[in-house]
Parts: C-alpha cells; sequence; structure tokens
C-alpha cells in the first residue's frame, strides 16, 4: 500500500529512525514467519517447535535456506497456481548439486512422484521425495528464462512484473557465493508436462488448490527456490500464485527402510550417500 | 600401424563391425577433420556460422556433447531451454539448441535418423555404482572425458551440465518410464550443426559398456568442421 510521501516525518534520523521502527510487526500477505514455530499455518501432525522454516513466497519471487540433513521440506500450492523451480546443492561441497538427467535416467522414470531420488552428479541422494499430493510437476523444461520471459510476458526482471526464474535462481544462488555457472537445471513442482509419442510436450497444468509435496534432505542443502510461471504454460499472462514453504527436523532416509528404497538403483544411491557421510564423520 | 590407422582398422572392434568415414554432410570447405577414437574426449571452437558434421563411423555410438560460448563459457548448453522453446524432447533437423540464458548456441541442419537424445545425460564412474553396481567404478566414464576436456579451458564440475547425446536412444513411453535402448542409427550415419554463435564444443566418446549406447562396441567418430556460407 503505497503512502503518500509527504504524509511520512523523516527528516531528522530521529524520525526516520521512528518511522522505520513503526513498521515492525505488520504483516504481508507473503513473508517468512519468525520464530518458524509461530507460523500461522503448521502443517498438520507436526509440532510447531520443530519447524525450522515457515515462509509464504509470492507468485514472482523466491526463497532460500540452507538445512540440516533430515530436514523434511514441505511445499503446498496455496491456491493452485504456484510453481516451485527448485535446486539443491550439497551445502559442504556445492559443486556436488542436482542433476536432473541422472535423477530421471536413473529412476527409469521422467515423471516426479513420491519415493523419487533427487540425484545430484556425484552418484548421491540429495533429497527424496516422500509425499506428492498433487502429482504434477516436472523435470523436463526447467525454468525460464529472460529470453523467454520477455518474449512472452514483455518482461524479465526480477523487479518488474514478470520475473523470470532463472534471473531469481540467480540472485539467490549468489546469497550462498554461488555463481551463474553453479546453477544446474532445476525441477519443477505443482505443474505438470507429459510427452507425447512424437516427443512432444504436453502442458497438465495444475492439479489444484492445496496439493503439498514434502521432499527430506539427505545431505546438508543448500535449497534455492522460484516460483514463477512453468517455461511451458500456455497463458500469455504472468499468473503465478503463493508457495508456503515449511520445513521440520526429521529422519533421513536409511538404507534398510524397505518403504523408501525400493529399487536397486536407489538403494546403492543411499549407500553411496551413507558413505560419504561416514567418511566425512557425519 | 599408424595410430589413425589403427583407430580405422576393423579388426580392432567387435566382429563385423563396419566403418564408414562418410563425409560432411553439408558442402563447405573443409576447415578441421579430425578422427575421435573409442573412448576418447575431443573439444574444439566452431566459429559462428561454420558447421559441425559429427560421423557415426562404427553405428550406434553415442557422441556425448556440451556446447559453451566460447566467449563466456558460464553461458551454455541447457537441455531444459532447448527442450522447452521447441516443445519437443527429442533432437531433429531444425531444433535450435539453446543456452542457459535461453539464446541459440547452434541450430541442428541434417541429420540422418530418426531423432537425436537430450534427456539421458552422461555416464561417469559414480553414476554407473548406481545403475550398474560397485564392481563398475573402475571404468571410465563421459563425465570424466568432460572433466578431463573441460580442463583445457579452465572449467571443471561447476562447468558440466546435462547434455546432447548424438546418436544415442532414450525413448519416453506413455507412463513415463524412459531408458536407453538399442540404437537407431548406422554405420556412416551422420549430424550436422551450425553455429549461431563462436562455440567451444566438447564431446565425450562414450566408454559405456553397461548398456546399448554403443551397441557394447564402442567405435570412433568423426568430426569435420566446414565453412558456413559467406
Amino acid at each position: 500500500m503505497a503512502t503518500a510521501a509527504s504524509e511520512r516525518e523523516t527528516d531528522t534520523v530521529a524520525l526516520a529512525r521512528a518511522d522505520a521502527r513503526a513498521q515492525g510487526g505488520r504483516v504481508a500477505d507473503a513473508m517468512p514467519y519468525l520464530p518458524a514455530s509461530s507460523t500461522p499455518y503448521p502443517p498438520p501432525g507436526v509440532e510447531p517447535s520443530a519447524l525450522t522454516w515457515a515462509e509464504t513466497v509470492a507468485g514472482g519471487n523466491y526463497t532460500h535456506k540452507v538445512v540440516a540433513r533430515g530436514t523434511r521440506i514441505r511445499l503446498e500450492d496455496v491456491a493452485g497456481q504456484a510453481c516451485a523451480h527448485v535446486l539443491l546443492h550439497n551445502a559442504l561441497e556445492p559443486w556436488e548439486r542436482l542433476n536432473v538427467a541422472d535423477t530421471v535416467k536413473i529412476g527409469w522414470q521422467a515423471y516426479l512422484t513420491t519415493g523419487h531420488p533427487l540425484l545430484s552428479g556425484d552418484g548421491r541422494v540429495l533429497a527424496t521425495i516422500v509425499s506428492d499430493d498433487s502429482g504434477q510437476h516436472d523435470a523436463l523444461c526447467g525454468t525460464s528464462t529472460a529470453a523467454a520471459s520477455r518474449a512472452k510476458y514483455g518482461d524479465s526482471a526480477p523487479q518488474g512484473p514478470s520475473p523470470s526464474g532463472r534471473e531469481l535462481l540467480v540472485v539467490a544462488a549468489a546469497k550462498h557465493g554461488l555463481a551463474p555457472r553453479d546453477l544446474p537445471p532445476s525441477v519443477s513442482f505443482f505443474k505438470g508436462v507429459r510427452v507425447q509419442p512424437d516427443g512432444g510436450l504436453e502442458f497438465t497444468g495444475s492439479a489444484g488448490p492445496g496439493k503439498t509435496v514434502e521432499l527430506l534432505a539427505e545431505l546438508p542443502l543448500i535449497i534455492l527456490i522460484a516460483n514463477v510461471p512453468h517455461p511451458v504454460d500456455p497463458s500469455p499472462v504472468y499468473t503465478c500464485g503463493p508457495l508456503r514453504v515449511h520445513a521440520w527436523r526429521s529422519m533421513p532416509t536409511t538404507t534398510g527402510d524397505p518403504g523408501r528404497v525400493v529399487t536397486p538403483e536407489a538403494l546403492r544411491a543411499y549407500l553411496n550417500t551413507a558413505d560419504y557421510l561416514a567418511a566425512r564423520g557425519l | 600401424m599408424s595410430t589413425r590407422d589403427a583407430v580405422l582398422d576393423p579388426a580392432n572392434y567387435a566382429e563385423g563391425t563396419l566403418l564408414d568415414l562418410a563425409g560432411p554432410l553439408i558442402d563447405g570447405p573443409i576447415l578441421l577433420d579430425e578422427i575421435v577414437p573409442a573412448r576418447a574426449p575431443w573439444s574444439a571452437v566452431v566459429s559462428h556460422g561454420d558447421i559441425l558434421t559429427i560421423v557415426d563411423v562404427g553405428g550406434n555410438q553415442s557422441g556425448d556433447c556440451l556446447l559453451y560460448n566460447a566467449h563466456d563459457t558460464a553461458e551454455r548448453y541447457s537441455v531444459p531451454d532447448t527442450i522447452a522453446w521447441s516443445g519437443n524432447v527429442y533432437v531433429r533437423t531444425g531444433t535450435v539448441l539453446r543456452s542457459n540464458e535461453g539464446n541459440p548456441l547452434a541450430t541442428v541442419v541434417a541429420n540422418e535418423i530418426d531423432r537425436q537424445d537430450t534427456i539421458g545425460g552422461a555416464c561417469g564412474k559414480e553414476s554407473n555404482t548406481l545403475r550398474y553396481g560397485h564392481h563398475t567404478a573402475a571404468e571410465h566414464g563421459c563425465r570424466e572425458n568432460f572433466l578431463a576436456a573441460a580442463a583445457k579451458y579452465g572449467m571443471g564440475a561447476r562447468d558440466i551440465v546435462s547434455n546432447l547425446n548424438w546418436f544415442m536412444n532414450v525413448p519416453v513411453e506413455a507412463d513415463g518410464a524412459l531408458g536407453i535402448v538399442d540404437g537407431i542409427s548406422g554405420p556412416g550415419k551422420r549430424v550436422a550443426f551450425r553455429a549461431e554463435m563462436d562455440i567451444l564444443v566438447l564431446v565425450s566418446n562414450c566408454p559405456q559398456m553397461n548398456n546399448p549406447c554403443n551397441g557394447f562396441n564402442p567405435t570412433p567418430l568423426r568430426m569435420i568442421v566446414t565453412a558456413g556460407a559467406a
């Protein structure tokens, strides 16, 4: 809500300080909730004191966090109009990062849902999709670029009305010391794409409001999320709704978990992850 | 026997191997003409407007490939941007190979097989342990070739991303199942792409022996750069 400049008294340090401090405690539709236990939207069944991250991310915005191994990250498409473009980096060695090709190839499956490990290019599991009631996700099309967003919406800048996903991820990454070359292809949640027999893409869109997907961090992670329209969303209008993020302390996957480790490839991926952590003393 | 003669001697490959060196797929003055031995990396800068023909000399030999803006390698080939802009997961004649900024790096101008792959990624020592077991950890992979080639240009692990696989066949089935299956190429089949800016091309002549991406018989590739029309 814009306030007429003339209504603000900020012509001395004392007045400017008072003006600034008067803003504290306000509530916005999209904001982080601190401490996380104070979230107005606690996930069902989760003890609020276990929460380590609670935030609503506006459409056209981004968020990022370093999370511990064993953190469970819940993404909610509040209005059925979010699209969460996610990148994962090993927080200990960020040149280890999400590898989408390995994720789909080694899983023998292009469409992500519950049980799919999100793999790095180093043969390890960065995170596991442990819950999904949407089923509309995409590992093929990545996020939007400045060039694509300008062509489609007329503008792409982070400060403009239709930010591109890549430009937001570049900024988010930079806050963790990561440069553009540290950004591999991303995956996206809450907007589906299916491949036709001739290889063509069918945009299947959203599964509706209130859908959630949960990721379990299997290594200490830098997680970067841009909430922008899917790159092949046919709508010429930049439409992107709020994304809610909650995370809490949980237990990482173990190789002896029969409910989660159901393929030989996944078993060896978790073995490699455990081997890496053991050697590092973690 | 010279190294080149040995590389091109069918007796050094699986019984029945045919080697067809073919030639440029698009006519023009030849600027570079090199053989990539089986299992080896290769790299070159292809100038804006020039055309690189890759010849699948022995047939069904995956040529894993990455492209970079030769003047700013932070701009590089992007699988998702190529797929999203083209609206198709397969690469064919006319497909624009795009960068992570959405810019055209190259355009496929001719192609002698039904479709080329860009979703299957590269093999590597680490991923082989997941895919086939830890007994394969000593085997050479494309990731190793890419890293060795990238190092010549001051690049490293941060610069290696998901890639193209010339002459590899990765169908996506109706339920999303996908995987590397028997190839649809053959000896002397070719693909050619035109550089839309000065590009650095890295190729790994795939050494994988645990799936059909080489027909279980790694063979050479021929790389021919021809000058584009002035």
